[in-house]
């Protein structure tokens, strides 16, 4: 009907070439949405929960990737579909925001199309629905805020963090050891954290890789990692109590940026030339060991000559140190980032109790710590595991292990884990139902039943009956009063999550339902898909 | 209809059942090519490169074999990852590690058949691996007190590894070789110091250690051939034209007579910098950049060897052994450091003329020279005395040694087989596969042998029932052998990255239930 006439009978047109762009409108339009966000949840949800499965992701250059992590698998799935991108846009923003729980989010949203697309064919109008679910995500929310608990921590009580962490980690590969990986992500935060205004700053937390080893050796370093060897090879490989000059300027002659000739003609100004350049490298030099520098760290290069004056002068340093790097040195060490060698003096020298070398493995692959740091504010996670596939899924692991921690220091609010909240909001969000005259009921309590698929889904991963399960779960819930009951994943005996110590975030959790019921709101309202046809 | 538009064109996605098999079948097809080349009696294999000229490389070692494959399979670039972990890190048992990972896969894919859930088997691996893993530790030996058995321990480790590789026949020669190599590291790792020269022409058995340094380089003509007890010093300058090095500069001349002046400065320039070099007192002048005829000649006149051209690491190397430091500036004599040797001479192996530094003052580096029939031959030398090198690095770090032949795979198995008996749940089958797939090993090398293997493994099954037995595969007389009387060991380091890497692998590959395959990404044809 994109045609139409003027009071003339001439037809204008209100879609150019629309005999060469396919398109979708009311039901149909909806329901293609629908099949295809939903298409996307049920590829996730076989990773959900603690045995959850892994894919295999191969990139269009033909790199493997192997991961349990939603946002990481919606990345890199490469996906042609609008609806699919808002879901994959879904999981991403989870991940910005929270961190965790991007799979959990995308399975929600899934369900709740499914549940919608029961009602649409019911006949009731989608805006109705949108608000319906509006409304039940609100109960939610609030249902969630009264069933979540406080828990106290400082800096010596931090088993409840490590536990919260741990329920993160047992979905992912590396929970063989999750227990010291939690507690290298807690202990991390923890150090970077500033407890008085609750903010943590993520990006003091550098995770560095490296292959070999067993996923055991990864550990916490108090410091810095640079994947950068000392410049000249005969300097020294231990420094005690360095002073550090922090450099952006380059050991090499001046480069002005404005276009400029040195033009030599006589013999004496090409050696009054030749000793200033000579006098340059010396300055430079001298500059930083006048100030008392016993390590120089450059973000650029060096000329051989320029080396070799300062492994002469016993002054070791490391070039080409990336800017990322430079500026986690400078916070760790309380140096200053000079920029040129004029400006250099002794307060803006970087402390660092100890800077060392150390080699790996059987090729000449070195690293070098600083440690001991003035201002130990910025720390290193370094990770070690059998192939680059185990080092980057360990990396994704422990961020979003890093994000939990950090959350609960923001906000120490905790609800159960094991799908235990979702029975429980499900539960509320059903009784609370009845209550709304009109079509919003209908809504609201599919809303009730999407929130069941999480626990659904956890319960069909491990290997459970899912709808015995779910309904036993349900039923010990209302029997019990008790919100903490749910999902026995790891075959442990009880259904109490307190017992079992699962724990998830109440941000987390909040935002999960917030952000899925806001894009299926989005996904509903669409009604006219227009796309340029195959040419 | 939306599910088909869903990812783009030319994307693939394998769900549940068939992403696993794939993902097995990958795997193992990949372990089922390396396993003819485990074990004394394994097989070479030919890769022939599809670049120019088709090279071709013969070779047993498994991590070579899998780096030079191309591969779409994404489980089996997981095992050809694992391989070369297990190179960088260890060095030696990359065929192993592929293979127990292929017989871990191959075992999990009987038990998924009979519905037993993913989860369950990997975590019966993982206990599997943990018992494993201890059983071995209780068994080590660990001799690093005493220097003479722990000589003798080294000793053994390099012909186990040896004997698997090319050099087999002349093991006992090779392993003298890379025991005194690594011996004089000093229990550093860096196999950087150890310099392997390849001279085809002659026979293996004519390759030698030389305490000293041999740069594969000449002498300038007209220098001396010989010095003793030289002064050497080891640079990294620019002796050709030396440039002005401040931006933007250049050289102007409006007259020929400005010209010829500039080109008698330059030359004044240079001769005061060789000048300055010679002032150090010394008689041998090796620089990294090449060395212009003119500042050759004035070295020459000052009877000055002058060595140009020695790459990054010979430099290195240099100053390691001599002792000296690697100086780019030369305006104070008296503080660099010069590198010492008794004495420097030219020698002759096969047709080429290198330079030997003999009497070095620290014995850190040393050079290997290696002869053999062909450069395929002396390619394969070479990186069979790498593994070598590598595990006996390795093994003076950790000095804790096991024996060889298959002697603790059924170890491992005999203790994975109790824990088996003794586990409740369904794990138990996972863990009972474990103690199969470990026995693939001995049976492989057994098969690779030309040996009636179920026996072999029977008669070797049945020893390790007795306590403290020491019996393993004795593939020379096809029969079960005591390992401590013929002196096969190896290095527990390599043994234990064997086991955890190939479980690591296994159970990543066992995790996945979705392979998804985006669209290669398309190339512009040039054709």
């Amino acid at each position: 009907m994109a045609l139409a006439f003027d009071e003339f009978g001439r037809p204008f047109i209100i879609i150019r070439e629309q005999e060469q762009k396919s398109r979708l409108r009311g039901l149909d339009a909806q329901k293609t949405n629908i099949t295809a966000g939903k298409a996307v949840a049920r590829i996730l949800r076989t990773s959900l929960g603690p045995k959850g499965m892994d894919k295999i992701l191969q990139s269009p250059d033909g790199d493997v990737t192997i991961t349990n992590d939603g946002a990481t698998i919606l990345e890199q799935m490469d996906v042609d579909n609008q609806i699919a991108k808002l879901m994959v846009e879904l999981s991403r923003s989870q991940d910005y925001e929270i961190g965790d729980g991007t799979t959990g989010v995308v399975v929600m949203a899934g369900a709740l199309l499914e549940q919608a697309e029961k009602l649409l064919e019911r006949g009731i109008h989608p805006i109705r629905i949108a608000e319906g679910y509006e409304l039940a995500s609100r109960i939610a929310f609030e249902h969630l805020e009264r069933i979540s608990h406080k828990f106290e921590f400082d800096g010596t009580n931090i088993e409840d963090l490590i536990q919260t962490c741990m329920t993160t980690l047992s979905s992912k590969i590396v929970n063989r050891c999750k227990r010291s990986m939690a507690e290298i992500a807690v202990k991390a935060v923890l150090a970077v954290a500033d407890l008085e205004r609750k903010d943590v700053n993520l990006d003091l937390i550098k995770v560095e890789g490296k292959v070999g080893g067993k996923l055991e050796d990864t550990e916490l370093i108090y410091g810095i990692l640079v994947d950068k060897d000392m410049s000249h090879p005969q300097m020294p490989k231990q420094i005690e109590d360095a002073k550090i000059a922090i450099l952006t300027c380059p050991f090499e002659p001046p480069k002005p940026k404005t276009k400029h000739k040195v033009d030599i003609d006589s013999v004496e100004k090409f050696q009054t030339l030749r000793e200033q350049e000579q006098k340059y490298f010396d300055d430079m030099v001298k500059k930083c060991k006048d100030v008392g520098a016993t390590l120089v760290i450059c973000q650029w290069g060096f000329d051989d000559e320029a080396n070799h004056l300062l492994m002469h002068r016993n002054l070791p340093a490391v070039r080409w140190v990336g800017g990322v790097e430079l500026e986690l040195i400078a916070i760790a060490t309380g140096g200053r980032i000079v920029p040129r060698f004029q400006e250099l003096t002794p307060e803006k020298l970087g402390k660092a109790g100890l800077v060392r070398e150390k080699a790996f493995g059987t090729t000449k692959d070195r690293m070098i710590y600083i440690e001991h740091c003035a201002n130990s504010r910025a720390v290193t996670i370094f990770i070690r595991g059998g192939n680059k596939m185990m080092i980057e899924e360990t990396k994704r692991s422990l961020h979003d292990a890093l994000c939990v921690a950090r959350n609960l220091i923001r906000n120490n609010s905790i609800v159960y884990g094991g799908g235990s909240a979702e029975i429980s909001c499900s539960l509320a969000v059903e009784a609370a139902a009845d209550k709304y005259p009109g079509v919003e009921q209908y809504a609201i309590r599919a809303f009730a039943d999407a929130l069941d698929a999480i626990p659904m889904a956890l319960a069909e991963n491990s290997g459970l009956q899912p709808i015995e399960t779910l309904s036993a779960v349900k039923s010990q819930q209302i029997k019990e009063n008790n919100p903490c009951c749910g999902i026995d994943c790891n075959d442990v005996g009880t259904n109490d999550m307190r017992e079992q110590n699962v724990f998830e975030t109440l941000i987390g959790k909040q935002q999960q339902i917030l952000l899925s019921t806001q894009v299926v709101k989005m996904i509903l309202k669409i009604d006219d898909v227009i796309s340029p046809s195959e040419y | 209809m939306a599910t088909g538009s869903l990812f783009k064109d030319e994307a693939t996605e394998e769900k549940g059942e068939r992403a696993r098999m794939a993902s097995f079948i990958g795997a193992m097809a990949i372990a089922d090519l390396v396993k003819t080349t485990l074990g004394p009696k394994g097989m070479d294999k030919i890769l022939q490169s599809t670049g120019r000229g088709h090279s071709v490389t013969v070779t047993n070692d498994g991590a070579t074999i899998l780096k030079s494959l191309h591969i779409d399979n994404p489980a089996a670039k997981v095992l050809v990852d694992i391989s070369k972990v297990q190179d960088d890190e260890v060095g030696d048992g990359t065929t192993s590690v592929v293979v127990l990972a292929g017989e871990l896969l191959r075992e999990a894919e009987k038990l998924v058949n009979v519905k037993i859930h993913p989860m369950t088997i990997i975590s019966g691996y993982r206990m599997a691996a943990e018992c494993a893993r201890n059983a071995l530790l209780e068994k080590v030996v660990d001799n690093k007190l005493d220097a003479e058995k722990f000589k003798e321990d080294l000793m053994k480790i390099a012909m186990t590894t040896l004997s698997s590789k090319i050099l087999s026949q002349d093991k006992e020669h090779f392993a003298k070789l890379a025991v005194d190599a690594v011996m004089r590291l000093k229990g550093s790792t860096n196999l950087e110091s150890i310099q392997i020269i390849k001279k085809p022409g002659g026979a293996l058995t004519d390759s030698f250690l030389d305490e000293g340094f041999i740069l594969d380089k000449k002498i300038g003509v007209g220098q001396p051939k010989r010095i003793e007890n030289a002064k050497i010093l080891v640079a990294n300058t620019a002796m050709d034209t030396d440039k002005v090095k401040i931006y933007g500069a250049r050289v102007r001349v409006d007259s020929m007579a400005k010209v010829a002046e500039i080109e008698v400065a330059e030359k004044e320039k240079m001769r005061e910098k060789v000048q300055k070099i010679i002032n150090h007192g010394i008689n041998c002048f090796v620089n990294r950049q090449l060395i212009y005829n003119f500042p050759e000649e004035l070295f020459a006149d000052a009877g000055v060897l002058a060595i140009e051209h020695a790459d990054f690491d010979g430099i290195e190397r240099l100053g390691l052994v001599t002792g000296g430091e690697i100086a780019s500036t030369f305006d104070n004599p008296e503080s660099v450091k010069l590198g010492h040797c008794k004495l420097i001479e030219e020698i002759m192996i096969g047709e080429d003329k290198l330079i030997h530094f003999s009497g070095v003052a620290m014995g850190q580096a040393c050079t290997i020279v290696l002869r053999g029939a062909s450069p395929h031959m002396l390619d394969e030398a070479e990186r069979s005395l790498h593994d070598a090198l590598c595990v006996l690095s390795q093994t003076v770090n950790d000095s804790r040694v096991l024996f060889g032949g298959g002697w603790p795979e059924m170890v491992m198995a005999k203790a994975v087989d109790e824990l088996a008996r003794k586990t409740p749940g369904k794990r138990s089958h996972a863990i009972e596969a474990f103690s199969r797939a470990l026995i693939a090993i001995p049976t492989t090398i057994a098969d690779n042998a030309g040996l009636d293997s179920a026996e072999l493994i029977a008669q070797l099954r049945a020893e390790h029932h007795k306590e403290g037995s020491t019996a393993g595969i004795d593939v020379i007389s096809g029969s079960v052998g005591d390992m401590s009387e013929l002196g096969i060991s190896e290095a527990f380091k390599v043994k234990q990255a064997v086991l955890l890497s190939a479980t690591e692998a296994a159970e990543m590959i066992l995790r996945v239930d979705e392979i998804i395959t985006c669209a290669p990404r398309r190339r512009e044809d040039r054709m």
